[in-house]
């Protein structure tokens, strides 16, 4: 495999293209982002439409008619806060796109999610626990958000504060319920959280954009939400009777587009019909 | 399911073999029942009523709730392929709506004596009844649109009449679906009519999704009055108000001058307006169609039963959890 022979491969000879003629060196080895508001935005935007999405995959599909409705109500809330924060991103970003142009016609890489809700919706277990942790973690985070200097999201944490708490109220609930079940529930539920538990770190990372938007006075302490999600979590866990896996190496990379393999496919059937008509109203 | 076959459900739920069995009812009490029926008074749980009665509201709200159930399905199949936040959004929150009338009706089953998990059964060993619409496919975005417009309105006109049915909490529970279901229906036309005056791609779908439905739609009234069973007694009792061959001439007659808005046809070559009776006249509903669909041999009864059968299991193991947690925490309370 030497590469000379490569490059006969693809019918250029080696050293034809001359040094100079076009630069090859890229600007970074991290991925290119936007502006850190419209960064931000579409984190807060598209962890919720993600997870409201998945969500929704359970509608008539759950154990008891009574969580049917309930899930739906999730899915509705989520999928409407991310509705809002969609469309705030696009018109902070003033390239003329709405909330369906962001959520339609972005790619996978386009994406800024945590790579907690993309993970498919797994049994119902699977989908309590992950829930419940980024019920917790959404809460803590409203919280901090309520007195942004953003007049536009201070508006949407103060509405989604009230959604989350009752979602988180709901999760947990099933939490306790299934970890401190039956013996083949305590399992499973055990099983669900060893699974989800490396995807929990990210939500607590800070990077550029974080300081980008602090500028901006939209400051959230990830340490100490951190803590406070620690503490609600184990909390919780210890009521369910379940054992809090230990913190290992994290998977990342949602947040800058490098997604898990599931977050493609997701995508492919939410956006089809959009994509199918390009310019059509619906 | 030998416990189950042993309830006096199974029983209820199966007319053709145990209409006979079910015990002779008292004359003078038929007769005190009828009068109040007659006088238009509504029928409550604790009042006396012919166990016919009571067995005939049995089987037509319970295979109203299992209908909002698996009605449930060939909608849920395009949530997740919505083409706007939208109609994502609407769309679960219809589907949330029917997963509640379905609740509410069950709910309703359980003041004439029965228990909605029996009843529930009944729908998974696939011998309950539904309605015999959702065993079709949804196959586009359109679809979403033409059954909010033709299959919730269909329901909706016989919804309207139950809603004065003479059993008064299946009669309560109407009035308040029907608020929805009109909901329901205005969306799917809003739908219909952003598609009618779409691109072509779109009016075409809209188009192929009526040819799809329209029929199905007309058989959603049952069996012509020549061939309705249950027909002279649930009329007699105020049960049904009106025939199935009455309802769905109304529909038609609502339902086409809403086709001409849109632009589109009905898939009938015999559909013609006649200005003596005021009436749409309609082609002949396939009947063979029908009694293969209403008997399992439908494009979708098997998935749609397995769907549920397939919810059903794959929740096993959460009902029992939640049993256990709540026994334990019931010990625990007691022991405090």
């Amino acid at each position: 495999m030497a590469s000379a022979h490569d490059a006969d491969d693809v019918g250029i000879a080696a050293g034809e293209a001359k040094a100079g003629d076009r630069p090859v060196a890229g600007p970074s080895r991290g991925p290119r982002l936007g502006a850190p508001l419209v960064e931000y935005l579409l984190r807060l935007g598209d962890d919720r439409l993600i997870l409201g999405h998945r969500l929704s995959e359970w509608c008539g599909h759950g154990p008891i008619l009574e969580e049917d409705i309930a899930l739906s109500n999730f899915a509705l809330d989520l999928i409407g806060q991310a509705a809002s924060i969609l469309r705030l991103a696009g018109e902070v970003e003033g390239a003329g796109r709405d909330e369906d142009a962001l959520a339609y016609f972005r790619d996978g890489v386009q994406y800024r999610n945590c790579l907690l809700v993309e993970q498919p919706r797994g049994d119902f277990g699977d989908t309590i626990v992950r829930q419940f942790l980024f019920d917790a973690y959404s809460v803590l985070l409203w919280e901090a958000l309520l007195g942004a200097p953003h007049a536009g999201l201070a508006a949407i944490a103060a509405k989604a504060i009230k959604e989350d708490r009752y979602h988180l109220r709901h999760s947990s609930e099933w939490v306790v319920r299934l970890g401190d079940g039956t013996e083949e529930s305590h399992v499973r539920v055990q099983g669900s959280l060893d699974r989800l538990w490396r995807y929990t770190g990210e939500l607590f990372e800070a990077d550029a954009i974080d300081q980008g938007v602090a500028g901006e006075g939209i400051v959230v302490d990830h340490r100490a939400l951190k803590a406070r999600w620690d503490q609600l979590v184990d909390e919780v866990l210890d009521r369910a009777t379940l054992v809090r896996p230990a913190d290992g190496p994290t998977q990342r990379g949602g947040r800058v587009g490098r997604h898990t393999e599931h977050l493609g496919h997701l995508l492919a059937t939410m956006q089809s019909v959009a994509r199918a008509h390009p310019g059509a109203r619906w | 399911m030998a416990t189950l076959r042993g309830s006096r459900l199974y029983s209820l739920l199966h007319m053709t073999t145990t209409i006979r069995q079910l015990p002779a009812d008292d004359p003078a009490q038929v007769a005190a029942f009828e009068a109040l029926i007659a006088a238009g008074e509504s029928i409550e749980p604790k009042d006396w009523m012919p166990a016919r009665y009571r067995s005939q509201l049995t089987r037509m709200m319970s295979q109203h709730a299992h209908s909002e159930v698996v009605g449930m399905l060939p909608e849920g199949n395009w949530i997740t392929r919505a083409p706007s936040l939208r109609r994502k959004q609407s769309l679960i929150a219809k589907v949330q709506d029917e997963a509640g009338h379905g609740l509410y009706i069950y709910c309703g089953t359980e003041t004439l004596g029965v228990d909605r998990f029996d009843l529930f059964n009944q729908l998974l060993d696939g011998t309950a009844k539904y309605s015999s619409i959702f065993n079709y496919p949804t196959l586009s975005w359109a679809d979403m649109g033409v059954i909010g417009w033709l299959v919730d309105g269909a329901a909706i006109v016989n919804q309207t009449v139950l809603a004065k049915t003479s059993y008064g909490p299946y009669a309560r529970a109407m009035v308040r679906i029907c608020k929805e279901e009109n909901f329901h229906k205005r969306q799917g036309y809003e739908i219909c009519t952003v598609l009618a005056n779409g691109t072509p791609a779109q009016r075409a779908m809209l188009q192929d999704a009526v040819d799809r439905f329209w029929w199905p739609s007309l058989m959603m009234f049952g069996p012509s009055d020549t061939n309705s069973l249950n027909s002279g007694e649930l009329l007699r009792w105020k049960v049904k108000r009106k025939t199935n061959d009455e309802l769905r001439q109304r529909f038609v007659n609502l339902t086409i001058p809403q086709a001409q808005a849109l632009g589109i046809t009905v898939p009938d070559p015999d559909l013609r307006f006649d200005p003596e009776t005021k009436n749409w006249v309609f082609g002949e509903i396939d009947w063979s169609e029908f009694q293969q669909v209403i008997s399992g041999n439908g494009p979708c009864n098997r998935e749609r039963l397995e769907a549920r059968r397939k919810a059903h299991d794959d929740g096993q193991w959460v009902r029992e959890a939640a049993s256990a947690h709540a026994a334990k925490r019931a010990r625990k309370t007691e022991a405090a």
